[in-house]
């Protein structure tokens, strides 16, 4: 087996029909990780003795005829995600030696089809960043050019899909977190429609735009794992209702918001109408769209991100779980301990977020933000009554050097430009591979992003596997 | 109408200690990150909120789970316990 090219479809034929077994794909898994792991740093954590054991379990399941599409397949999981008994750090010092005591939703979902759990990915402190470099533990290094990172804040999970190292991965997008690194990656990275996949089990950073999704080597193999997590759950307060609407026959009308494009380097300007043009010729109607607040969209976002992330990580406080600074009276072990264990990304979050929810602020921060947001999302109602979906680059540029953007956080907010309104208005978006440009002799992936309605993942799946 | 922030007043009220030698650059960073969202002002937006689009749909209060059957692994994850509960330091002081 090659896992630079292999799929889950491929690997499900290959182990129903007994070519190889689930042991034997993840011993190769394992195997690929101990290569290359110690240069790419994608995983925090490998869990070679339990996965081989997951394995041996998969391969009776596939015995007796039993097997699902997820069977013996070997994934990754953002370390944001809990599965009981394990660690899941969020990429903290806080929560470093913090074990869940119970298993988020979709885990419960993947164990029930024998997946394999290769381990936990390396990502953005709290899923705060763009970059993978806010890591508590180090930054994730781009396998297409190790002096670049991988994006964020999923960036080990799509780091380890594109370098081998996963046959695919869950992560969690709150402003493009999935789709930003699956671009930078050169691998497919889906953000369902905020509902549809259960959020019970995330550690929380933004709770009006996080989302669980999936990242492969390609459409059909992030829409498999997709498939397997979606659906309604009572855990979740703000999961939908069961849906899953087919793409409309005959419409095939997708729209550009060629206004809000402005800030692109010329090639990947030009990768975007060339890929444009693979789906005209493939019978695609190509129109321009006018989404007029997404001018708006970053601004609003890095409102409402930190006023939700300040609110969700007050429950860090070295008192019921986690790191605790010894003081004398409570509050210092409060401010002592969030002082220890928080890096300076999520420190300027708190303190950003604590601002604009503050007396005398709220107003003019973060009602206001709550009122535009409203606009963009009622723009993408509108759009989307005249076209299927809605494209645009997933970002403005290819990815970066590491280190690149550390001095100065809003040049870092930048590159969320084309992510962030999908999370705001709450709808879906999967970015695929689309094409490459050219930096320092090094061929960089880039990303082709497309939006769906509220409930549409099927129909952007149908437009990812045409580009 | 943010060239001034209080960091270290926002800094308590956020229940988070700031080493003197991060505060000054908080004091570029914060204001340069709240002028940048301060775009938002321009935006012809109603006053009123409407009520937004996403709604928490609550679970029914029913099926309790057993007592108990969670407090130990629960306890565990906490720093510091005494029996079945989890000490804290005292929050009340007659000590002014």
């Amino acid at each position: 087996m090659d896992l630079s090219t292999l799929t889950i479809t491929e690997a499900r034929r290959a182990l129903d029909a007994k070519e190889y077994s689930a042991l034997d794909l993840t011993n190769a898994y394992l195997d690929a990780i101990e290569k290359k792991n110690g240069e790419i740093h994608a995983y925090l954590e490998v869990w070679a003795d339990s996965a081989r054991e997951e394995a041996k379990a998969a391969d009776a399941v596939i015995a007796a005829g039993k097997s699902q599409p997820l069977t013996g397949i070997p994934i990754a999981v953002k370390d944001n995600i809990l599965i009981e008994g394990r660690i899941a750090s969020a990429a903290s010092k806080i929560l470093e030696n913090y074990k869940a005591s119970y298993d988020a939703t979709v885990i419960s979902k993947l164990k029930a089809q024998g997946v394999v759990f290769l381990g936990r990915t390396n990502m953005d402190e709290f899923a705060l960043g763009s970059s993978t470099e806010n890591s508590a533990y180090g930054p994730t290094k781009n396998p297409h050019d190790t002096s670049r990172v991988p994006g964020g804040t999923s960036g080990g999970s799509a780091a380890a899909v594109a370098a081998g190292m996963a046959l695919a991965a869950l992560g969690s997008d709150t402003g493009g977190s999935i789709r930003q690194p699956a671009a930078f990656c050169g691998i497919a990275g889906l953000k369902p429609t905020y509902g549809a996949v259960s959020r019970s089990g995330l550690i929380a950073a933004a709770s009006s735009l996080d989302q669980i999704g999936t990242l492969g080597k390609n459409v059909e193999d992030a829409k498999i794992l997709f498939d397997a997590v979606r659906g309604h759950d009572a855990m979740d307060s703000t999961s939908l209702p069961d849906a899953n609407i087919p793409p409309k026959a005959g419409r095939k009308a997708i729209g550009v918001p060629r206004e809000f494009l402005t800030d692109l380097t010329p090639e990947i300007r030009a990768q975007f109408e060339s890929t444009l043009d693979t789906l005209k010729n493939k019978g695609y109607t190509i129109v321009d769209v006018a989404l007029p607040s997404l001018q708006y969209a970053l601004a609003v976002y890095y409102i409402i991100n930190p006023a939700e992330v300040s609110t969700n990580l007050a429950r860090l406080d070295g008192i019921r779980y986690g790191l605790s600074v010894p003081a004398d009276v409570i509050g210092e072990v409060y401010s002592k301990t969030r002082a220890a264990g928080f890096g300076p990304e999520t420190r300027r979050r708190v303190l950003v977020g604590t601002f604009v929810l503050s007396s005398g602020y709220a107003d003019a921060y973060y009602r206001k933000a709550r009122s535009v947001r409203e606009l963009i999302r009622a723009d993408f109602a509108k759009a989307f009554e005249t076209v299927d979906a809605i494209v645009m680059p997933t970002t403005p540029s290819p990815a970066f050097k590491l280190g690149e953007k550390n001095s100065d956080p809003v040049s870092l907010y930048l590159e969320d430009i084309f992510t962030v309104p999908v999370n705001l208005a709450g709808v879906p978006a999967i970015s695929v591979p689309g094409g490459t440009v050219e930096r320092d002799g090094k061929k960089l992936p880039v990303g082709f992003q497309i939006i769906g309605a509220w409930g549409g993942e099927q129909t952007i799946f149908a437009i990812g596997k045409d580009v | 109408m943010t060239d001034k922030v209080d960091i270290a007043a926002l800094a308590k009220l956020a229940r988070l200690d700031i080493p003197e030698d991060e505060m000054a650059r908080l004091e570029t960073e914060i204001p340069a990150i709240l002028h940048f969202v301060e775009t938002i002002q321009s935006a012809n937006a109603p006053k009123e909120e409407k009520s937004p689009a996403h709604r928490n749909i609550m679970r029914k209060d029913e099926n309790p789970i057993e007592s108990g059957k969670h407090t130990k692994a629960l306890l565990d994850a906490a720093p510091a316990r005494a029996g079945n509960r989890i000490a804290v330091k005292q929050v009340i002081s007659r000590k002014k």
